[in-house]
């Protein structure tokens, strides 16, 4: 009974919390589209329109009422799903950027997958050999990773492994050849070419992620390490982890089925922040490689001053985060026995 | 004695970067018998226990015999270590609270070491693990073995612990202050419990704790260790007639029940003991 309503207490706290958080982040876009430099009306009717075009539309606009009002005018736009239209092409900018984000999303998940599936092995070993030399190779490793010039690397990686080596294919989503060969269905290519059946399509794609994503994921590997590496440590000296040597257990097993069960829930909360800020765009990585993801749509509309599609793309990051500290919480009710 | 279990002769332990020996010269033999090893905090008396079993990673341990039935301690690798932690020599740790793996229910727990050293299936695993919390007098296994640690009390903890430490039936019982955390109500529970286990089963144990009164009610013979050093071996009978000052000194300072109420006798303590001289 006073379980259940302490739970029932948790979850509407948690709403609550979500509620205020993203009415404070509306706040902030709406305040940025004040700020920004650009005239919404101009941007509308053009540099020649009449005096009096201009003065309708700012009247439509609702520019004369008072700022509360505006903003809940605002408010009552994005509930409903209008965020507006793109200045540069007219569309709203919604459906824009759900074309854009596709390309991102592919981008980020192979990204993360293999930041995790790098930094989380790398972290545990550093840990159990804390001080010893696998630990500080491994320091040496993320250390690069975490400081080399992702746009400069970049670069230099293309010459290397697609103008030199021909390994991996070179900049876009995918060959010159094969675009507009695969009807768009989910915006995933990966995904498109593999129902339209288009083989040749998807291995050019894959060719054409691997290399971005690699460098992606080995430049975040490097904050999963160091994280895991601590909670590791936290772990290794905990008092279950003798029990578990005392039961004849051998050093591994005690770390796989013991202490790792332990980090399990902050360990997926950091690499869904890390995939939060991959998502977030990955300005440089998308600029080298001419990606048409989130982060050059994003950079492209801030050079313009497109204000719709930039407070459009601050709430959609800050939507991002906010589900994915809630999918954290609630994995970590899920797989913590104390929280229950 | 003819059928030891565990002989020692002249260990001696130091950490890695510590400047003294936090063991020095510590020789005994055990049998099918209750050892009591008694000493302040800080005497090394869990550094002797987890020697034993080869859990001082960041030591030196040297010995001139280091037998535990039919095993070197000494030159074992560790792969065989693993065969002997847990199946033939094992440990109760000191507070439950922390000793548990606080995500995992204590069934499966305690069900771990029966499946890490016998050939069984998850059923046949849980039927001795039932069967085991019965043994350490849980009324109701059943519940008990679906339980989290933080879901159990400190004396219900204990005995799950010793339910672990107990399935796979070793002949040799490390228990390290195993009521030291507990509240003074259950430690007599758990630890009637523990002694009748070992005595049933013929376990060979030895009991580590700084409570003199304590240990000489469940124990046969007694070590007692100042600064590393055994400096005296008694029968637990025999207590009263204790020669050494630091034991007699551990006696005086122990409260009893009935006895006067003046103030406690202040431990002397003497750089001399250190050196092992006869009093
Ligand atoms: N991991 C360790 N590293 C360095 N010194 C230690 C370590 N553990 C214990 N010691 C030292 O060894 C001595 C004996 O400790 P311990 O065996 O824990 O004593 P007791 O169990 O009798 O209280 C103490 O001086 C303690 O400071
Ligand atoms: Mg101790």
């Amino acid at each position: 009974m006073s379980v259940r309503r302490t739970r029932l207490r948790g979850i509407l706290g948690q709403i609550t919390t979500i509620a205020v958080t993203l009415l404070g982040l509306l706040m902030l876009t709406f305040v940025i589209g004040r700020m920004m430099p650009a005239d919404p009306v101009r941007a509308i009717v053009g540099e020649d329109a009449t005096r009096e075009t201009y003065e309708q539309v700012y009247l439509q606009l609702g520019l004369d009422r008072p700022l509360w009002e505006q903003f809940l005018r605002y408010l009552g736009d994005v509930l409903t799903g209008d965020f507006g239209n793109s200045i540069r092409t007219g569309k709203p900018v919604i459906e824009d950027i759900l074309h854009v984000m596709p390309a991102t999303v592919e981008l980020a998940t192979f990204a993360i997958l293999i930041g995790a599936g790098l930094g989380i092995p790398l972290g545990v070993i550093a840990a159990v050999n804390k001080d010893r030399w696998p630990d500080h190779v491994v320091r040496v490793f993320s250390l690069f990773g975490h400081s080399m010039p992702i746009f400069w690397t970049g670069m230099i990686a293309l010459i290397v492994f697609y103008a030199a080596l021909g390994w991996v294919g070179g900049s876009g989503r995918m060959s010159q050849f094969y675009i507009g060969m695969v009807p768009t269905r989910s915006g995933f290519l990966l995904i498109d070419s593999a129902l339209a059946g288009q083989w040749d399509v998807f291995r050019s794609a894959v060719n054409h992620l691997i290399l971005p994503a690699s460098l992606l994921g080995y430049s975040s590997s490097a904050y999963i390490t160091r994280m895991t590496r601590s909670f590791m440590l936290d772990q290794l000296g905990q008092e279950y982890m003798t029990t578990a040597r005392v039961k004849g257990l051998s050093k591994g097993q005690t770390i796989w089925r013991h202490a790792f069960g332990n980090i399990r829930v902050q360990l997926v909360t950091i690499v869904a922040l890390a995939y939060g800020s991959l998502l977030e765009g990955a300005v440089l990585i998308e600029t080298v490689f001419a990606w048409p993801g989130f982060g050059q749509y994003l950079t492209n509309n801030l050079i313009i001053g497109d204000m719709n599609a930039v407070m459009t793309c601050v709430l959609i990051v800050g939507v991002i985060f906010i589900g994915l500290n809630l999918l954290s919480d609630i994995l970590y009710r899920l797989f913590d026995p104390r929280t229950k | 004695m003819q059928d030891a279990i565990l002989d020692v002769k002249n260990l001696s332990i130091r950490y890695n970067g510590a400047s003294e020996d936090a063991v020095r010269g510590v020789s005994f033999t055990l049998g099918r018998e209750r050892l009591g090893i008694v000493g302040e905090s800080g005497s090394g008396k869990s550094t002797v226990g987890r020697a034993l079993l080869r859990l001082l990673p960041g030591a030196r341990v040297t010995a001139d015999r280091l037998r535990f039935e039919d095993v070197d301690l000494l030159d074992l690798s560790e792969r065989e270590m693993l065969k002997v932690r847990g199946r033939r020599m094992s440990m109760i740790l000191q507070d439950p609270k922390f000793s548990l793996n606080p995500i995992q229910r204590v069934g499966a727990q305690v069900a771990e070491t029966y499946l890490r050293h016998f050939p069984a299936n998850k059923a046949e695993a849980r039927a001795k693990t039932l069967e085991m919390l019965a043994a350490v007098r849980i009324r109701d296994p059943e519940r008990v073995h679906d339980l989290y640690p933080h879901e159990i009390s400190g004396g219900m903890g204990q005995r799950v612990m010793i339910a672990m430490m107990l399935l796979a039936d070793p002949d040799l019982v490390i228990a390290d202050e195993p009521t030291s955390a507990l509240d003074v109500t259950v430690r007599l529970q758990v630890l009637n419990i523990l002694d009748g286990l070992v005595r049933d089963r013929g376990i060979g144990l030895i009991m580590i704790s700084h409570d003199l009164n304590l240990v000489r009610n469940f124990c046969d013979r007694v070590l007692i260790m100042y600064a590393g050093r055994v400096v005296e071996t008694l029968d637990a009978r025999d207590m009263d007639a204790a020669e050494h000052p630091y034991t007699r000194g551990l006696l005086a300072a122990q409260p009893r029940i009935g006895g006067t109420r003046g103030p406690l006798a202040v431990l002397d303590r003497r750089p001399e003991w250190k050196e092992g001289s006869t009093p």
